[in-house]
């Protein structure tokens, strides 16, 4: 399962960030959050979860009287004018898991979320204190900017604060600004229903943290490539499907059934079966074999990983 | 340790120039392998060696064997001895991380590693010495660090595996037991040895001086006490390319004063640039080399242009005369890489009678390479930072033998 309200707030706390709570009944807008969180305990904050072409997604969350202009915003990510759209509901419960109404930069806590690009309000830190969910609509949190940069910090985050409402050129000389924070990893969201949002490329396409299907038991992907979407400026580089296959046990029978099966297909014409059994081992052993030694790398690396971030027995 | 041909400086020297900041010919031409083997003192790898490996790994020699890319030893068969009796070894190699853009000559003795790895089935160290390049060509700390792992990346990608293999920086694992080794070899060594083997003055710089003990005690096995402790008789086999033999004569030299058995040498000879034998392959030329980040495109048109070609001027001579295979950067290429001992024994025969022509050698050629930069960008592109820190994890490999 995702991060509940209560495991951020006991981390919150394990951090000794100072934040004041604030219980209420559910609600699902900014308008309906202020009657019961006064602006005098804080800046309350409007927080949106968008994605864009390549399959990459972006927490902003800004003060509520921040314009926020998307055209502007995509451009400045270098994703030209109309390179930015709201992220769809499963992309939310999926890489954010939280509910629609809760987008807060707290979801980034979630393994799920490795990928996600956060940009913060530039405007926040000249208040005191500010508001936010902590994944639950039913409580929002005041705390100020150093408390919020130091959660951050604790899960190998580099807080990104952003003027949103600048509008500076970009063309040939003046780079897109934000391009920094696009991040470097896409992420594909396997569809229950039709395909609405993931027609342009094809999953196998893009260089991938695969998000399991909560069905199939799995909680939030461990696995998720671990590099930091605020540090890399490039765009993602478009590979075939191998990346999948090192990981994924299916798409790795998968490759190997490819290969063996367009050799043989190639081969067809010779007569003894025997010879055409030597030639898919001669020519297949050690190609498979360096599929096999990747995956074997990339299971190792994921339980490496794990044992790292493992948290001892709390006693 | 790097399969660089670079000049640092202009030697004009009658004689060939070998050693690991230099490699030059004799009077622009051919690096003379016999005569280094000579002057070296190693041995040449005949070809009963290489039936022993086939035997004792049941499986076929890897091409650079075969080919005799991998050419020279030192007490290579006395490894395959004690293997024989059952006493393993370990392997250790390693990169001079100077630069971000990998060349198929850099891959070269990786290859070859891996492949003693899996038919061997024992441990590997991989040594990059970041603190080298940081003195020798003047980069930051950082800077030397930073490209240390990302060229670990593309070590990565030829396909070691995690459970056998620990790969390390010198600014990050030197101290401890390493840094004891370090100091018990700079004992046996005077200023006055170290600069008649690797040819130091009294203008370079300290650093400089102390840095080959750095190299020397991977060969022991007492410098990782994580990885084998108590086996302080395991052999150790470097498989590297012949202008770093210096460090390791320098080595077993050392060892038996200290107690330690002497590693073995498997060499190999260089990688020539794409222009000829007598070009030399420079990070500053892209076209002299083909780099792992090469499109196929890229690859192409490289070989086609560049590549330099034994065959004839004119289609009419070329019938007649044949190509001259021993300037022929296309077919030496291919003897590298070319897995299939018949179609290359084909090819040469064809091409140098004169029935094949250039363009269809280069273009064999190409397909080749293109696989193979094609194959390594699909690992590299699945190396994580975290699959780094799990090469580099300073922690036990309980399977290293299996």
């Amino acid at each position: 399962m995702g991060f509940s309200k209560d495991q951020l707030l006991n981390r919150l706390q394990e951090l000794e960030i100072d934040y004041t709570k604030y219980e209420h009944p559910p609600v699902l807008t900014v308008e309906a959050q202020a009657k019961y969180v006064s602006s005098s305990e804080g800046a309350l904050s409007k927080n949106l979860f968008f994605k864009d072409k390549k399959h990459r997604y972006y927490i902003v969350s800004a003060m509520v009287d921040t314009k926020v202009d998307m055209k502007v915003l995509s451009q400045r990510l270098g994703l030209g004018k109309g390179g930015i759209r709201m992220a769809p509901e499963e992309a939310l419960t999926q890489l954010l898991q939280v509910s629609l109404e809760c987008v807060t930069p707290f979801a980034v806590v979630n393994e799920s979320a490795r990928d996600v690009s956060l940009l913060l309000d530039q405007n926040f830190k000249n208040q005191k204190r500010c508001i936010f969910h902590p994944l639950s609509n039913e409580v929002s949190v005041s705390l100020n900017t150093s408390g919020l940069d130091k959660f951050l910090k604790s899960i190998e985050r580099d807080p990104v604060y952003v003027d949103l409402e600048a509008n500076p050129a970009v063309g040939k000389d003046q780079p897109p600004d934000l391009a920094v924070y696009v991040p470097s990893n896409s992420v594909v969201i396997p569809e229950i229903s039709n395909e609405t949002s993931t027609k342009q490329t094809p999953p196998p396409k893009s260089v991938s943290a695969e998000v399991k299907p909560v069905a199939s038991g799995m909680p939030s992907d461990v696995s998720a490539k671990p590099s930091k979407p605020a540090t890399k400026g490039k765009s993602v580089v478009v590979e075939k499907s191998t990346p999948l296959a090192f990981k994924n046990p299916e798409k790795f029978v998968e490759e190997i059934m490819d290969k063996t099966s367009a050799l043989l297909l190639s081969e067809a014409k010779v007569e003894n079966v025997e010879a055409l059994a030597e030639t898919l081992r001669k020519r297949l052993t050690s190609e498979l074999t360096h599929l096999a030694i990747m995956y074997k790398n990339t299971a190792y690396t994921e339980g490496f990983h794990a044992g790292k971030h493992s948290q001892p027995k709390r006693l | 340790m790097e399969v660089d041909k670079k000049d640092e400086r202009e030697s004009e020297s009658s004689e060939q120039v070998v050693n690991p900041w230099e490699v030059s010919a004799k009077d622009g031409g051919k690096i003379d392998y016999d005569k280094l083997i000579d002057k070296f003192g190693c041995q040449r790898l005949d070809e009963s060696l290489i039936d022993r490996v086939q035997r004792l790994t049941s499986r076929q020699p890897h091409v650079f064997l075969r080919r005799g890319v991998f050419f020279a030893h030192r007490d290579f068969n006395e490894i395959l001895d004690a293997y024989e009796k059952g006493d393993k070894f370990y392997l250790y190699t390693g990169r001079g991380p100077s630069s971000e853009a990998l060349h198929l000559g850099h891959l070269i003795p990786f290859m070859f590693t891996k492949y003693l790895q899996e038919a061997f089935k024992v441990p590997l160290v991989i040594q990059l010495t970041d603190d080298e390049k940081c003195m020798w060509k003047n980069l930051s700390v950082e800077e030397s660090q930073r490209l240390a792992r990302e060229n670990a990346k593309d070590i990565i990608a030829c396909g070691f595996d995690v459970t056998k293999t620990f790969i390390f920086s010198d600014f990050d694992y030197v101290g401890g037991a390493f840094y004891k080794n370090m100091v018990k070899v700079s004992k046996c060594v005077t200023l006055n040895k170290a600069m008649g083997i690797f040819g130091f003055s009294g203008e370079d710089h300290i650093g400089k001086l102390s840095f080959p003990p750095v190299q020397a005690v991977p060969s022991f096995p007492s410098s990782f006490p994580h990885l084998f402790p108590g086996k302080d008789n395991l052999r150790c086999l470097i498989p590297c390319a012949i202008d770093q033999d210096p460090y390791f004569r320098m080595t077993r030299d050392v060892a038996p004063r200290l107690g330690y058995s002497k590693p073995a040498l498997i060499e190999s000879s260089f990688f020539p640039a794409l222009q000829g034998e007598n070009g030399k392959m420079s990070a500053s030329d892209p076209n002299s080399a083909i780099y792992v980040t090469d499109t196929a495109k890229d690859i192409k048109n490289k070989i086609n242009r560049y590549a330099f070609s034994g065959g004839q001027d004119s289609v009419e001579k070329h019938r007649e005369l044949g190509a001259n295979l021993e300037v022929d950067i296309p077919v030496k290429y291919l003897s590298f890489f070319l897995e299939d001992d018949s179609e290359l024994e084909h090819i040469k025969k064809e091409y140098g009678e004169g029935r094949m022509l250039t363009g269809e050698v280069k273009k064999r050629l190409t397909e080749v390479l293109t696989e193979m930069v094609e194959r390594h960008r699909r690992s590299r592109a699945a190396v994580t930072d975290e699959m780094v820190d799990a090469f580099m994890a300073v922690r036990p490999l309980p399977s290293m033998f299996e």
